[in-house]
């Protein structure tokens, strides 16, 4: 999330798409309802189902999975056509007004530097900006150049107009042009939408995209960095959040810092790449200390060993041959038998990846798992046969499984970073069941066994096992505290300031923030963007003031926000180009007070800069603005286009309806043997999204009696239209069947599913809950991706669980 | 000294305390609120130490699809398309409505079985409850279920554990979008002002106050958007009344206590007896494979005989 | 039945007192009121904690039998939510009030176990023995596998056959620890359940 979720109660219009908060965040969702409550907030919810976030909207209309590129693109074309942006914010706070390079095209779908050969953009050169003999990206501040942002943008959604919108979507016009209308209203400086999404964005193969357009209608609305607006995804797990800051991602290193390529032989040059100098004079780029950052990363990790002279252990890093090895990636090269281990930690994989068939399969291939987690896990039993749910043939898997079991929340101390970028400590209650024991005190044991093979032995580039600083008080299991200390960072030296002179922390102190670190190796920081949640003065995380003392929900005494305890990220975009805030009486959040920022939250900006030194908001963009064109960032294109979900109930994509190459993302990764199960809607007419409940969490909560009570049997959910026509009554069993398998659910007959018109044709929609399966104290049932498809997005290969197709039948 | 008062007993002639003045505490659900998350239902069996069966997908959301002596609160979900052509989910937190003229406690026999205190909670008390059924006669609401366990009745108890002690019920307190309130009663009826101007501002002309006069009021109200149609609500009664009936049995309380005191072992034939008059109860469609009997000693449930 | 006894009816939770008195015989067993359960956390121990599920990060209660006494074996009897915390505020949702079923799940695992390949069942082990068995399986790997230079000649340093998933819901400091120790081994087939 850009703010947090007590934020949420700032807005003057909540729109929630692509998510359900209602549903899966319903104390989050509180503060829609205060909104609603004191702010006289309007809420509007578009989505394929009315949902429980639905049944408390003022405004709820329905749109087929998958094109909501369509949807916001139109409402793009709307307000720009109708004169509702935020004028003033656009053309100082964004891109709008940054020249494009001549040679950008888009033409029948596509944009310049296809390579049909490769599914790929090979040549992105033209993505970007036209840089001027200063070495700075060329402006027109009049927005009249007609290769500016501005007015590209414009041209590329003059195609979305509402009725092919309407068509692609199936939302009924009138209704659709209502809910732009009241979108629209937010252009007003002092009045503000938030846009609330989840996994109903991420999990489609044009899902970034998708959430691009979003951000690219807040910025348009100007409400990116006030308070009661931003861009806030809804993270699904209680530290995914956090895991994803630590970079526990195939590319990724602490604090998104990212891993080397093979071609990035020289440590200079790596850093070079990732030091990126400002575009516009005076603006503050500050990923331009990403040499900072990561030496203190290797310090942190490798201690005395990390030196000048080895360039901080650069070599010990794994080079990347590829963009990432994400899980898609790695078990089709599983399926075809060419990983030996698996490790699980807490993570379910024959349930929460899709085509459960190949996943399955290939952790069949496998010589080694190992399950850590607390509950008996489908994937710790995928060798078990539990008929129709797991048909396996048990004595044919090879693979040896080891289960060891952990701790929970109630067991463990430490910290979890909720959506709004809370660090907060928790602690134990009791003891584990049994033998069970923390993912450190497993991670601790099987380390500190490896590195006594490797000193004993020998063994392949033994370097990084040995050289690693595992100087904690007992090696085999770390203390959480020690842990947090060291992603925080400590002196090594004395630290000074380079100005002054005067030393800002002491050898062996920790470190007050990621203003003191250091590229010359005097300090240590393990993850730079949590520095500052365990300084000095102890431990942060933990801190309980819930005081309000503006009444504007920023809580600054609870817990401790990254970065640097700021609650909303782009905060000095909440006042105007004067340092004033836009709406002075009731969206307060930083201002200029003549000689520094401040105000009630902490400033995202540098505090001593003064608005005529024309410094722009967005300081970790070379450019100091938000971009509206994405240059060369995303893999299909610098705009949002439209494409269809692999898997399309219409069978082509309305804006190219001539050619197939662009029906679906033209540079989403497609492996060979996935390609041709894709089914086509002759068979499998029907399009499906997959979802939680708001009575379980994952698979976990089957587990739990008090919610197994609460929804304790498999369903899927059909409008009354397509169940009449099928003959199908509520609580009947149903097959529901793709091209890659089955399940069988009992009916859930609604008048909140309702076919759509889309392309001319009449699209109905099939919702499909995920919880159950083969373990646990609900009734058993089906992992429902058994039926999705194996494809993700182009940029993220999150897979895409929300569209795809299906048929139904009565049992 | 008691901090509060029992101001009424089932089957009891003698006078109550009535010096100290309570104040009387009342739960405010909004149904404009309700998301319908059964964060209440699960908070509530949490608290009571509960844990029913777990049962089976109906072809609705409702889980349990009724109320049962393990499961004192159910959330209820109605779609409903309004004269515009608009659907509403009307999701309706059912339970004990804490009556302040309580039919089951006129209706019950046995002494002390069921109280009304001071504050207005009406509770069950199972160690003196002979399993009879007569207050699922006498509610008007069709709240208390036997178990078929022990042979007695329970159903919400606003936990009179937790407010007896300063704390708010646990529905309450876990209610995730403050759909569920507690307070003076006085508080309560200010707060829904609240509610219903805002509903009205946003186009509910009909939103109103759900605390029904046939029962004297109650201690469990509801803020509605169509206050003219409390039957949209999964058939919250449009004019509930303590039965005629129950009225008639208040006569002879007194006797038919002391009889039930001397024979407890008749509480096996009263056990049987079915719900009351007010509860509509529609023969299921033959061939419907949707109806499930719940309780077959209590009654029967159709999950789409509900509006 | 003597009515008027009804005045010694006590409904407070804690009432030592009433249950005394019943006890010594001064009144029926009626005539206490009996009716308002005993407030069960009245000398438990609270523990601050977070909830594990969604990323709203709602602060809990939990609260344990026992006092923290050398005897004692704490067992959490009940979770509710933390009234304190500015983004829930004391609630909780159906997933977060039934999390003492989740800490107290029959599911949960309590010891290593093994399944040997083809096999039906699993088996006990020993932690000692579990961690040696998987440090040895993936040492055998690493060094069979592990690539320190690509068909360029170039340094790459990774080990791309054996993969971890980490967790979506463990700690920080977990988390930390093991990304420090997946990236010195070289694994590249690293995620988290951020990617799906």
């Amino acid at each position: 999330m850009t703010n947090h979720w007590a934020d949420i109660q700032n807005a003057d219009l909540v729109l929630i798409m692509g998510g359900n908060a209602a549903e899966a965040h319903p104390c989050g969702f509180k503060w829609v309802t205060e909104a609603k409550a004191h702010n006289k907030a309007r809420l509007i919810v578009v989505d394929p189902r009315f949902n429980r976030s639905a049944s408390v909207a003022d405004l709820y209309a329905p749109i087929r999975t998958g094109t909501d590129i369509a949807f916001l693109g139109g409402l793009i074309y709307h307000l720009i056509s109708n004169d509702k942006i935020q004028h003033e914010y656009v053309r100082n706070y964004t891109d709008a007004s940054f020249i494009v390079r001549e040679g950008f095209t888009f033409e029948n779908g596509l944009f310049s530097g296809y390579d049909a050969s490769q599914r790929r953009y090979g040549d992105k050169s033209a993505w970007g900006y036209e840089i001027g003999e200063d070495g700075f990206a060329v402006v027109d501040p009049t927005l009249s150049h007609p290769r500016c942002v501005f007015n590209l943008l414009k041209q590329h959604y003059s195609r979305y107009t509402p009725e092919v919108v309407s068509s692609i979507c199936g939302t009924p016009k009138e209704l659709m042009l209502k809910v732009w209308d009241t979108i629209a209203e937010a252009s007003a400086p002092d009045k503000v939408m938030t846009i609330m999404y989840a996994l109903g964005w991420t999990q489609h193969s044009t899902g970034s995209q998708m959430i691009r357009t979003g951000a690219m209608l807040q910025l348009l609305l100007g409400n990116i960095g006030m308070p009661g607006g931003g861009m806030n995804a809804l993270r699904g797990h209680s530290n995914i959040q956090g895991l994803t800051d630590l970079g526990l991602l195939s590319n990724l290193l602490p604090g998104y810092l990212t891993l080397p390529g093979d071609a990035e032989q020289d440590y200079a040059a790596y850093i070079a790449k990732r030091t990126q100098k400002p575009l516009r004079p005076g603006q503050l780029s500050y990923w331009q200390n990403y040499e900072k950052f990561h030496v203190s990363l290797m310090k942190a990790w490798y201690g005395k060993n990390a030196t000048a002279e080895n360039n901080w252990g650069y070599d010990w890093l794994p080079k990347l041959d590829t963009p990432g090895y994400d899980v898609l990636k790695v078990f089709d090269l599983m399926y075809q038998g060419k990983i030996n281990g698996y490790f699980c930690q807490g993570f379910n994989p024959i349930a929460s990846f899709p085509n459960k068939a190949k996943v399955g399969a290939a952790l069949a291939k496998l010589k080694y798992l190992v399950v850590m987690d607390p509950l008996a896990t489908e994937t710790s039993e995928f060798w078990r046969n539990a008929g129709d749910y797991n048909d396996v043939d048990t004595a044919a898997i090879q693979t040896t499984v080891i289960r060891l079991p952990t701790t929970c929340f109630a067991e463990e101390d430490g910290s979890l970073v909720n959506s709004g970028r809370w660090l907060q400590w928790h602690w134990k209650g009791a003891e584990p069941p049994g033998q069970a024991r923390t993912d450190i005190a497993i991670m601790g044991g099987l380390f500190h066994r490896l590195r006594e093979l490797y000193r004993k032995e020998g063994g392949a580039f033994p370097d990084p096992i040995l050289n690693i600083d595992w100087s904690y008080l007992r090696p085999d299991e770390p203390g959480p505290d020690e842990i947090a200390r060291e992603f925080n960072g400590k002196a090594l030296a004395d630290v000074t300031d380079p100005a002054t002179g005067a030393v800002l922390a002491k050898a062996g102190e920790q470190l007050a923030g990621f203003a003191q670190l250091r590229a010359d190796g005097s300090t240590a920081s393990g993850c730079w963007i949590f520095c500052g949640s365990w300084t000095q003065l102890g431990n942060q995380m933990a801190r309980r003031d819930n005081a309000d003392p503006y009444g504007m929900g920023q809580t600054l005494g609870w817990a401790w926000a990254w970065p640097a305890n700021r609650r909303i990220l782009y905060n000095r975009a909440s006042a105007d180009p004067s340092g004033k805030p836009w709406d002075p009486r009731k969206k307060r959040l930083v201002w200029w007070n003549g000689t520094a920022w401040g105000g009630t939250d902490v400033p995202d900006f540098k505090p001593d800069s003064p608005p005529d030194a024309g410094m722009n908001p967005f300081i970790m963009n070379p450019e100091g603005v938000a971009r509206l064109f994405a240059v060369d960032k995303m893999a299909e294109g610098p705009f949002p286009e439209h494409y269809e979900p692999f898997e399309t109930p219409i069978g082509r994509n309305p804006l190219h309806p001539d050619k197939p190459g662009v029906t679906s993302n033209p540079a989403a990764r497609v492996f060979q043997n996935d390609l041709e199960l894709f089914g086509k809607a002759d068979e499998f007419p029907y399009a499906a999204t997959t979802y939680r409940l708001t009575e379980h969490f994952h698979f976990w909560t089957k587990h739990s009696r008090l919610n197994a009570i609460t929804q304790p049997e498999q369903f899927v959910e059909i409008g009354e239209a397509l169940a009449k026509e099928l003959g199908i009554q509520a609580g009947q069993r149903v097959k529901v069947s793709s091209n890659r398998g089955f399940i069988k659910a009992v009916a859930v007959v609604t008048k909140r599913l309702k076919p759509l018109t889309v392309d001319g044709k009449t699209v109905h929609q099939v919702g499909i809950p995920l919880h159950w399966g083969f373990t646990g104290v609900a009734r058993n049932g089906y992992l429902t991706n058994t039926l999705t498809p194996f494809v993700g997005d182009a940029n993220t290969q999150t897979p895409e669980f929300k569209s795809f197709l299906v048929n139904v039948e009565k049992v | 000294m008691a901090t509060q008062d029992i101001i009424a007993r089932s089957a009891t002639t003698t006078p109550m305390p009535s010096v100290r003045q309570v104040g009387e505490v009342a739960k405010l659900i909004d149904t404009s609120k309700c998301i319908g998350c059964k964060a209440c239902q699960v908070a509530c069996s949490e608290w009571n130490d509960l844990r029913d069966d777990v049962g089976s997908n109906l072809g609705v959301y409702d889980n349990p699809i009724d109320l049962t002596a393990d499961s004192w609160t159910v959330m209820r979900f109605a779609e409903y398309e309004n004269p515009a052509g608009n659907l509403e989910w009307l999701i309706r937190k059912d339970g004990c409505m804490h009556c302040e003229d309580p039919g089951c406690l006129k209706a019950c026999p046995s002494p002390g079985a069921i109280v009304k205190y001071a504050n207005g909670i009406v509770d069950f008390n199972q160690d003196k409850c002979i399993g009879c059924g007569y207050c699922i006669t006498g509610c008007p609401f069709n709240i208390p279920r036997i178990s078929q366990k022990d042979h007695k009745a329970y159903k919400c108890t606003l936990c009179s554990d937790r407010v007896a002690v300063g704390l708010e019920p646990a529905c309450v307190k876990t209610c995730p979008t403050g759909a569920i309130v507690f307070g003076s009663k006085e508080d309560m009826i200010e707060h829904a002002d609240g509610r219903i101007a805002d509903l009205k501002e946003r186009g509910f002309e009909h939103a109103g106050l759900y605390d029904p006069a046939g029962v004297g009021g109650t201690h469990v109200m509801y803020v509605l958007h169509h206050a003219d149609q409390p039957s949209l609500y999964s058939s919250l009664p449009d004019e509930p009344a303590v039965s005629p009936l129950v009225s008639l049995w208040k006569g002879v309380t007194k006797p038919l206590a002391l009889f039930a005191m001397g024979a407890a072992v008749l509480a096996g034939f009263f056990h049987y007896v079915r719900v009351g008059p007010n509860r509509v109860e529609e023969d299921p469609e033959p061939g419907e494979p949707i109806v499930h009997e719940v309780d077959p000693s209590v009654h029967v449930v159709d999950p789409k005989g509900r509006e | 039945m003597d009515m008027n006894r009804r005045q010694f009816f006590k409904v407070c939770a804690v009432g030592l007192g009433g249950s005394s008195m019943a006890a010594l015989g001064m009144a029926p067993p009626a005539a206490f009121a009996d009716q308002v359960r005993h407030f069960k956390l009245a000398s438990t121990r609270e523990t601050r904690n977070t909830c594990p599920y969604c990323s709203v990060g709602c602060g809990l209660i939990m609260y344990s039998q026992g006092d923290g006494g050398k005897n004692v074996v704490q067992e959490i009897i009940h979770i509710e939510g933390d009234a304190d915390h500015p983004v829930n505020r004391g609630t909780l949702c159906p997933k977060g009030a039934g999390l003492l079923d989740f800490v107290h799940s029959p599911n949960r695992l309590k010891y290593p176990q093994i399944r040997e390949p083809g096999s039906n069942e699993w088996k006990r082990l020993e932690w000692d023995d579990a961690l040696d068995r998987i440090a040895k399986l993936m040492k055998e790997d690493r060094d069979a596998n592990f690539i320190e230079r690509n068909e360029q000649g170039q340094t790459v340093n990774r080990w791309l056959t054996t993969g971890f998933l980490a967790a979506s819901a463990s700690s920080n400091e977990a988390g930390y620890i093991t990304h420090k120790v997946v990236r010195s081994l070289g694994i590249l087939g690293f995620d988290n359940q951020a990617r799906v």
